[in-house]
């Protein structure tokens, strides 16, 4: 509605929020005694100042991509699908299902099956709901949220009971067969003669990740679903007159995100941890929530805000190495800048649009 | 060597905490954090009295994701510290992958066992202690109707209960045990309100002592028990103090003896296998001012007599991890 | 300079002014909304502010009320320069503004909705009281009797209308702001409200009344300004001027009232409807066994009041909602239960051009060209391969639609929403007539539309018809009705009242049927 061009729309609002809510947890940081520059200077070198550290950063910025995808084309179509967690964890399932009981000769073999399984367990699990919100009008929102409490439930009584091995400490299944280890991003780069650390997790789900981004953009942008998705999202009325059927698109809408929130699996349970753990989601299905807000719902801007999200993970581990902030302050700093990208985005934007309007005039 | 160029530059920015010529021992934390009035925090309060003892100093850190339980090991050896006690069964796997790269730094395991020839495993004997705590509740009780509540539904917890069940059962053999776990989640950890709910739940179904293994959930067990009073049985440390005269006992298990004794061995800390069971004073129960009021001399005997035949291997607590059902109780 | 301005005071030594605009302009992004505009209003005048859709009226009484702040210009309140930042100061200045769409608690009562914002503390006793006592005081001057307890939401929605215009007089307003009042009033209560207007410009407050309806200008209006474009072109005396010259004024050019158009011819039978029923949500009937037909080359117009079924009526045939009864297209049922949708409407050769082009016909939000494949995305000229859509293929259609159908501005990737009201309209009438269909629904295909695109939309109806095609034009503006029906059906209370050859009847006929009197 304003003079403000579409740069500063989408690179330059985010940027001052992102500055704002660094300064802010600076003075947090300073309050308790640290030095904030020092502890910038760290979060950055230890996020992105080493192939080791770009290694870790990436590996969470995957989860990120995928969760965040999956919240993007839920809210495309005009749905808040909270329930990422619990899709994920449930593609955790399904990726230990393609592992564990299929002995797979190659690893890429394995992939495409726990692609597949990955997607179909997050989908299934998201169907639910969308099947409650577009028959019964159940609200998404409150179910999915449900549910994830109920994958919760789930996952600890089959790994306690049925997938623990006999005799094992931990809640965790059994290890995958050695032929489904993936290839880790360095060994990938290597192909290219790119040295890359080996010592991270970053692994070939990177790549998944990267085309999914691309593959929502196709999906949301070119095709006909994908159009009919955007318009329900807009106006659920305005569809019905055009002939779009809102319970098919509410169930396509769920099942896609519920889909790229169980594909998320695949970089931590099998690129990863190599068997499925009790915690292998931790929260990315709520930041998928945030990258989505912070990223427009736009793959592009849902990839920035995910490699963003990665670094604050990557860096805030490198805070709690080396120095004594406590990792509560870490999630502060976390939470100061969702609260700043997304939450109170207007507060930049409107100053800036302003700003705009003056400069305009000034010249006219 | 390349990934040490690697570790080089990565660690060159570390100049904050490194300098320490000496070998400082390190602690890291798991998941649950530093201050989860359980196991972790009971570690922290062994290498704090080490450190009160001695003037050292150590190294700790908290995990915070599942991925960074390597990065994390890691990153600490190559600072240096030695000993590393990392607790928690769930840093098996990490261990396995991580003490290799490092032949000569001495990791100490706290709850699992890692067949590497520098990691020390300290694995305690939950269940025997348990056993004894459960053979107190079933003399206490006048209902014969006793409980047990966990915090997260995972194998541990039920090897707790499973060596509390089988202990009442010796006293009582048609005792009723009533066990809940608080959750599926970490939450069920800290979630004293849903603690004193199942407490309460429990009371009406006429249980008169709980035996709470859940961490800090485990405070709202005590707490309503001793609100509607009747006994409550504390774990990990001696909690017989926070409501005297109200807390039957506490199972007791010496996280902290075992970290406490890890720092004080210092790099020359025995690597192995350590069963830290009743004969090793691992596991037990508390008996002080608080309580003696409750036990009288011939529970105290009974128990004793017990104590004495499992150490010497005369009398054998079913083992929960070995085939993952319990005899005495269903969950 | 397209006509002539003229420029006249409208104030006289006797009478002050009550408000002053001068200089004001306003920019929405690139749409400057407000140019330099200045008007005078006397005190206990009637004046009118007439225009376009998207001539920038709202606009401009938006920064009267303190809605939107202007980029320059200055207001002057009875002689005084006022600054108006927010509603409250206009409020203090004594403005009043009534919304067309009224800002009420529905499950409030009356009392309540007056004092609603003014109740002068947190204990309510006392200001209920004080304002009870003024009410009355008020309904007796102006003539404007509501029941202060009744509940809003049981009042008409002419009485509800009373009721916006007491809470303004409540808090003292000497300037009262109507933005098109009569939009959805019946003509009796229409009629009502403007001897209300002048009651109160007899006790001496000022009245401004935007409109784009010429007659409600001429018949209650002192003096009149007229804006286009976001400029003002003119302020004239009312008694001064006539319909054609504002007319004129307002689109800058002469245009015609009525639709030249020559007799129908009549071919094979189109659309049977018998015996259609409909109830709502809450089980109320609005649709109590409608039957009728059309031809092909036939436009039978729907003349009623808002709200007797013509909505359910439209909606139904349109696939949208759910009915029993039978229709027939060229001889072949059409379903109306669940397995109807607009798409298979479509796919049968029905268009529909909604009575809501905000909320049914556009998504405001997507660009001109994906509006245009709306409800046509499937269309085999839109795909590229069996999933991929062509966009470039609706990028080409849409320029070449907006060209035809003369929608300014011709950027197709500009949003819905940045298109004034006639321009979205004819959006929404190239995308559905442009496929030729057998048979055209159309509702309230001017409402908020401009003079220049309501004849341009008329002559596409009837080059329609004039195609040998069938259309159902429901319209609440008995002059549209009139001009481009061949026969008129008038609807009330969920029936057909009866029919009329438009060459014979008269308003007053119809006038009669629309309220449910039967000769």
């Amino acid at each position: 509605m304003t003079a403000m061009p579409k740069w500063a729309d989408a690179v330059l609002v985010p940027l001052i929020s992102l500055l704002i809510a660094f300064f802010i947890s600076g003075l947090v940081i300073l309050a308790i005694g640290e030095d904030p520059i020092a502890a910038m200077k760290l979060m950055v070198t230890g996020a992105l100042g080493s192939t080791y550290g770009w290694g870790y950063t990436l590996y969470y910025a995957t989860n990120f991509i995928f969760t965040g995808l999956a919240v993007s084309v839920a809210f495309q179509a005009g749905l808040f699908n909270i329930g990422g967690e619990g899709q994920a964890t449930l593609g955790g399932l399904g990726v230990a299902m393609a592992c564990l009981f299929i002995p797979w000769p190659h690893w890429s073999l394995a992939l495409v099956a726990a692609v597949f399984a990955s997607a179909l367990f997050g989908a299934a699990w998201a169907a639910i709901p969308a099947y409650l919100q577009a028959k019964r009008g159940s609200h998404v929102v409150i179910t999915t949220i449900m549910f994830n409490f109920i994958a919760s439930a789930l996952l600890v009584y089959l790994l306690v009971n049925v997938l623990r091995p006999e005799g094992a400490l931990d809640s965790a299944s059994a290890r995958f067969g050695d032929a489904m280890r993936l290839p880790r991003l360095n060994d990938i780069l290597a192909l290219v003669g790119i040295p890359f650390n080996n010592r991270n997790p970053a692994n070939i789900s990177l790549l998944i990740a990267l085309a999914s981004c691309v593959g929502v953009w196709l999906l949301m942008w070119r095709t006909r679903l994908g159009y009919q998705l955007r318009a329900f999202g807009k106006s659920e009325k305005a569809s019905v007159y055009a002939g779009i059927n809102p319970v098919r698109m509410t169930m396509y809408a769920m099942l896609i995100s519920g889909g790229l929130s169980g594909m998320m699996a695949i970089n931590t349970v099998m690129g990863e941890a190599g068997r499925l753990l009790l915690n292998s989601v931790e929260g990315a299905g709520f930041i998928g929530i945030a990258v989505a807000l912070m990223g427009r719902s736009h793959p592009v801007g849902v990839l920035l805000a995910a490699l963003l999200f990665g670094f604050l993970y990557q860096g805030g581990a490198e805070l709690a190495l080396w120095t004594s902030i406590p990792r509560e302050l870490i999630i502060v700093i976390q939470a100061l800048v969702i609260l700043f990208t997304g939450a109170l985005d207007d507060m930049v934007r409107r100053p800036v649009a302003g700003l705009f309007l003056l400069m305009k005039k000034g010249k006219a | 060597m390349s990934l040490m160029k690697h570790f080089a530059a990565a660690t060159a920015s570390i100049a904050l905490t490194a300098g320490a010529a000496v070998a400082d021992p390190a602690l890291i934390f798991d998941l649950g954090g530093k201050f989860d009035k359980s196991f972790n925090e009971s570690a922290y309060e062994g290498a704090q009295r080490w450190a009160k003892e001695t003037g050292g100093s150590y190294k700790e850190l908290e995990m915070q994701s599942e991925a960074q339980r390597e990065q994390f090991v890691r990153r600490m050896a190559e600072t240096g510290a030695n000993p590393i006690v990392v607790m928690s069964f769930s840093n098996i796997e990490t261990l396995n992958t991580v003490a290799p790269d490092f032949p000569d730094t001495k990791f100490v395991l706290i709850d699992g066992v890692v067949d590497q020839p520098n990691v020390r495993s300290v694995m305690f004997a939950e269940h025997e202690g348990s056993y004894l705590v459960g053979m107190l509740a079933a003399m206490a009780s006048k209902s014969d109707t006793v409980g047990f509540i966990g915090g997260m539904d995972i194998p541990l917890i039920r090897q707790f209960g499973c060596g509390y069940a089988q202990g009442v059962k010796a006293v009582t053999p048609d005792a009723t045990v009533i066990a809940n776990m608080t959750g599926n989640t970490g939450a069920a950890w800290n979630d004293p309100v849903k603690g004193g709910e199942l407490a309460k739940s429990q009371i009406s179904q006429g249980a008169d002592v709980i035996f709470a293994a859940a961490g800090g959930t485990g405070m709202g067990v005590l707490q309503a028990a001793a609100d509607a009073d009747i006994l409550s049985i504390g774990v990990d440390s001696n909690q017989n103090h926070l409501h005297p005269g109200k807390v039957l006992t506490s199972m007791l298990k010496r996280v902290d003896n075992a970290v406490y004794a890890a720092f004080k061995a210092g790099e020359a800390v025995e690597t192995g296998h350590v069963n830290m069971d009743l004969a090793a004073e691992g596991v037990g129960y508390a008996l002080d001012e608080n309580n003696e009021a409750l036990i009288t001399e011939e529970m105290k005997a009974a128990v004793d007599a017990a104590a004495a035949k499992i150490a010497s291997g005369e009398l054998a607590v079913h083992d929960y991890y070995t085939d993952n059902t319990c005899p005495a109780v269903s969950f | 300079m397209e006509t002539s301005r003229r420029q006249e005071s409208a104030a006289s030594a006797s009478n002050p002014l009550a408000i002053e605009l001068r200089g004001i302009s306003k920019a929405f992004g690139p749409v400057q909304a407000n140019k330099d505009i200045s008007i005078q209003v006397a005190k206990g005048s009637i004046h009118g502010i007439i225009g376009e859709n998207g001539a920038g009226k709202s606009t401009l009484m938006s920064i009267l009320y303190g809605f939107y702040k202007a980029d320059a210009g200055e207001i002057y309140i009875s002689g005084n320069l006022t600054p108006i930042p927010d509603s409250q100061s206009a409020i203090r200045a004594g403005i009043g503004m009534v919304f067309q769409h009224f800002k009420l608690v529905p499950n409030f009562t009356v009392l309540e909705n007056v004092i609603l914002g003014a109740e002068g503390g947190a204990i309510l006793r006392g200001a209920m009281a004080k304002a009870r006592k003024s009410l009355s005081d008020l309904a007796r001057e102006y003539e404007l009797e509501v029941n202060p307890d009744a509940v809003v939401e049981d009042l008409s929605v002419g009485h509800q209308q009373r009721v916006e215009i007491l809470k303004a007089l409540y808090r003292q307003a000497d300037i009262l702001i109507l933005d098109e009042p009569t939009g959805v009033l019946t003509p009796a209560e229409a009629d009502q409200l403007f001897r209300i207007l002048n009651g109160l410009k007899d006790q001496g407050k000022t009245v401004i009344l935007i409109t784009h309806k010429l007659r409600e200008i001429m018949e209650i209006t002192d003096t009149v300004s007229v804006m286009r474009r976001g400029q003002m072109t003119a302020t004239v005396k009312t008694a001064e001027t006539s319909p054609e010259e504002l007319a004129e004024l307002m689109v800058g050019r002469k245009v015609l009232l009525s639709v030249e158009k020559t007799p129908a011819a009549p071919g094979g039978m189109v659309l049977e409807v018998e015996n259609l029923r409909v109830r709502d949500e809450t089980g109320v009937e609005r649709l109590k066994g409608i039957s009728f037909n059309i031809r092909a080359g036939e436009i039978l117009g729907i003349a009623g009041v808002a709200g007797n079924g013509q909505s359910e009526l439209l909606e139904l045939l349109a696939g949208i909602a759910r009915g029993e009864g039978t229709v027939r297209l060229n001889g072949q049922e059409v379903a109306l239960n669940a397995t109807a949708d607009g798409q298979s409407r479509r796919a049968r050769g029905i268009a529909h051009v909604p009575e809501d082009r905000q909320h049914l016909g556009l998504i405001m939000d997507f660009t001109a060209w994906e509006n245009v494949a709306f409800g046509y995305h499937h269309a085999p000229e839109y795909q590229r391969s069996a999933l991929l859509m062509d966009n470039d293929a609706v990028r080409t259609d849409t320029v070449d639609k907006m060209e035809r159908y003369d929608v300014r501005p011709p950027i197709p990737t500009l949003p819905a929403k940045n298109f004034s009201g006639g321009n979205q309209q004819k959006l929404v009438v190239a995308r559905e007539m442009d496929r030729n269909p057998e048979l055209l629904l159309v509702g309230q295909p001017t409402r908020g539309v401009d003079i220049g695109a309501i004849e341009f939309i008329h002559k596409q109806i009837v080059a329609l018809r004039d195609a040998g095609k069938a259309v159902l034009l429901v319209s609440v503006e008995l002059d549209e009705i009139m001009s481009l029906s061949d026969r008129i059906a008038v609807m009330f209370d969920g029936k057909i009242m009866g029919e009329r050859d438009p060459k014979i009847t008269n308003e007053r006929e119809l006038g009669l049927l629309m309220a449910g009197v039967v000769k």
